[in-house]
């Protein structure tokens, strides 16, 4: 009896000794996520005004961009604008010692990643509430679609097929065919996998069959992988332009109808008893999403390019208390998923496609882990 | 007393399938009419026409005496279904945020204001919910999840709370508590239309029941209702409909 009492005393003093090591080596860690949540406020406050900041930056050199050829004085401030910006870009460069900051280029897609970083989560996070993720994955096939009419149209009408034309036939191809696959699912009466099943994989065989015909027809001077897989030299000055006025009108659009989109999200049939127009707002919310997914495309590429409206989404719920924390947290995300991304595409020559998702997805896994442990925290507490 | 809600003839089917058939009911301003039938009985059918979520195939809905097709008050109903509560689950939205959509018919575009905000508080209070307010609702017991939605009608002052079985999964003494809250919602003024299929907790607390399997079986005040045959004839029609054809 008293060896029992022995050993068991010993195996609890060996257990109290384990706790307290793990307890050393989590706590700080544990002092570390406090010290966050306590200042999550000010975290999130200064990390918004920081991205709105950089993107004011960014539209500033794209419109210095745009103007600089202009005659007269307006002309000359927009090109000294430009030059201090490739400046800044070749500093850059010399701390780092790479020479790609210095291109004009390079800014032009950093300027349409941070854009995207910031309406791509933001559309995103009400899709992901609706249950609506793939919408943007099947929205990025009929874009890809709308390349290939886009294609088809310059080869008959003999127009030079650039990039701009083909990204802007995109736009207007996805936004309709977004319309479209909404109404077929109000059909099917749910936004079942099925209709975006079909719709998904039917716009690609559109595609596929449209640029072989061309290819047979007309001289292409455009490499289709760029848009499936998404390349920082494809982002061109009409894209980037593009980018920047579909940025303001999205976001625009979601200060504007932001209690409309909650609420439809939240509760749709409340929503309906309320006398919302549900319908209105789901078709503005998914033509949103459609020219979002355009834009986002040049760089992400057809098959990436969903995943930067869902995984920043997915984190910023993780640790979002409400849905506007959350919205706020998706955006920091995705700016910061942009710009570590595109940072080591450009640093490490990798496609910008990939590095930027798969920093995205390192975040939701931290956030995944952090969100479990507080949640221990709390049933502690 | 004026009419709150006036069912006249109404029908409604999905395709083939009857789901109302030929319902006149009124509801004066301040009932708290208790709706029962079997499963599949169309009662959730019934309360969205009466709301104007669902438009009859023939008949005509009248609520708060507009046409409900043309009825655009929507700050007026309050609509709890099992169904939003269990979107709540999974959607990061505190409960301050999930009451005040109550005032956004309100507020149109603009930004909530004080007024709107002291509303929230004083509805959150009201239902005794107040200190859960910047908690995820997700987070919350069914119980609290109820009283949150609860909570954004009465933010919304609605004179009108439409509930289709909003204690599914609730414990006994939420449930409880939770209809002790309805009563007192309901002595204030509020008109209540309630699905629940547990017929005792509901003739406890209602003054009027509707018995509806796809016909309306009977519709009067409680005691009427338990005296009557309402509920055997309702829940075993089909049962009789099959005797007689397989004699």
């Amino acid at each position: 009896m008293s060896l029992d009492t022995a050993k068991e005393e010993s195996a609890g003093a060996i257990t109290t000794k384990l706790y307290w090591l793990l307890a050393k080596l989590y706590w700080p860690l544990g002092v570390a996520f406090r010290t966050i949540d306590r200042y999550r406020h000010t975290i999130e406050v200064t990390g918004l005004a920081l991205t709105g900041l950089l993107a004011t930056l960014m539209l500033v050199f794209i419109v210095a961009d745009w103007l600089r050829f202009w005659s007269g004085p307006v002309g000359a401030t927009a090109a000294t604008i430009f030059d201090t910006y490739v400046s800044a870009g070749s500093v850059f460069d010399r701390l780092l010692g790479t020479r790609v900051f210095e291109s004009p280029g390079t800014i032009r897609a950093i300027a349409t990643g941070v854009l995207i970083g910031i309406v791509g989560p933001l559309v995103g996070t009400f899709l992901v509430h609706r249950q609506m993720a793939l919408i943007g994955e099947t929205l990025a096939h009929t874009a890809f679609a709308g390349v290939a009419v886009g294609l088809v149209i310059a080869g008959l009408t003999g127009m030079a097929g650039s990039r701009d034309q083909l990204i802007f036939v995109a736009f207007i191809v996805s936004a309709i065919t977004a319309l479209g696959l909404q109404r077929l699912t109000e059909r099917t009466d749910s936004y079942g996998d099925v209709p975006i099943a079909i719709v998904l994989t039917g716009s690609f065989a559109v595609g596929t069959l449209l640029i072989s015909m061309a290819r047979g027809q007309f001289a292409i001077g455009i490499e289709i992988e760029d848009f499936l897989f998404g390349d920082i030299a494809i982002v061109t000055v009409g894209g980037t332009r593009m980018v920047a006025v579909l940025s303001i009108v999205v976001v625009a659009l979601v200060v504007f109808f932001y209690k409309e989109f909650l609420f439809i999200t939240f509760d749709e049939q409340a929503a309906r008893v309320a006398r919302l127009n549900v319908r209105g707002y789901n078709s503005l919310l998914i033509v949103m999403t459609a020219v979002v997914v355009v834009g986002a495309m040049q760089i992400l590429g057809v098959i990436l390019v969903a995943g930067l409206l869902v995984i920043p989404a997915a984190t910023a719920s993780q640790l979002g208390r409400s849905f506007r924390e959350t919205l706020f947290l998706s955006i920091l995300f995705g700016q910061l998923s942009v710009l570590l991304g595109l940072f080591i595409a450009l640093v490490a020559s990798l496609p910008s496609g990939g590095s930027i998702i798969i920093v995205s997805i390192g975040f939701y896994i931290a956030a995944v882990a952090i969100s479990d442990r507080s949640v221990g925290q709390i049933s502690v507490h | 007393m004026s009419t709150a809600v006036d069912v006249k003839n109404v029908t409604f089917a999905y395709g083939e399938t009857v789901a109302v058939e030929d319902v006149s009911l009124s509801i004066e301003e301040g009932d708290f009419l208790g709706l029962i039938g079997p499963n599949g009985s169309g009662k959730t059918t019934l309360l969205h026409l009466m709301i104007g979520l669902k438009e009859p195939n023939s008949g005509s809905v009248r609520l708060f005496g507009e046409p409900v097709q043309e009825f655009d008050a929507g700050e007026r109903i309050g609509y709890v279904s099992q169904r939003s509560t269990d979107r709540a689950g999974s959607m990061p939205v505190s409960v301050r945020e999930a009451v005040l959509m109550g005032r956004y018919p309100h507020v149109g575009h603009g930004r909530p204001g004080k007024e709107d905000r002291q509303l929230v508080d004083d509805a959150l209070e009201r239902v005794g919910i107040a200190d859960l307010a910047d908690r995820s609702i997700g987070k919350l017991s069914g119980g609290q999840r109820q009283r949150a939605f609860i909570a954004r009608a009465l933010a919304a002052e609605a004179d009108l709370l439409a509930l289709d079985e909003p204690t599914v999964g609730v414990d006994a003494d939420s449930r409880t508590d939770f209809y002790g809250l309805l009563d007192e919602l309901n002595q204030q003024g509020i008109t209540i239309i309630l699905i629940e299929h547990d017929v005792d907790i509901l003739t406890e607390h209602v003054d009027s029941v509707a018995c509806l399997n796809q016909r309306l079986y009977h519709h009067g005040d409680t005691v009427s209702f338990l005296e009557s045959d309402a509920i055997a004839e309702a829940y075993g029609t089909s049962g009789r409909v099959i005797a007689h054809d397989h004699p």
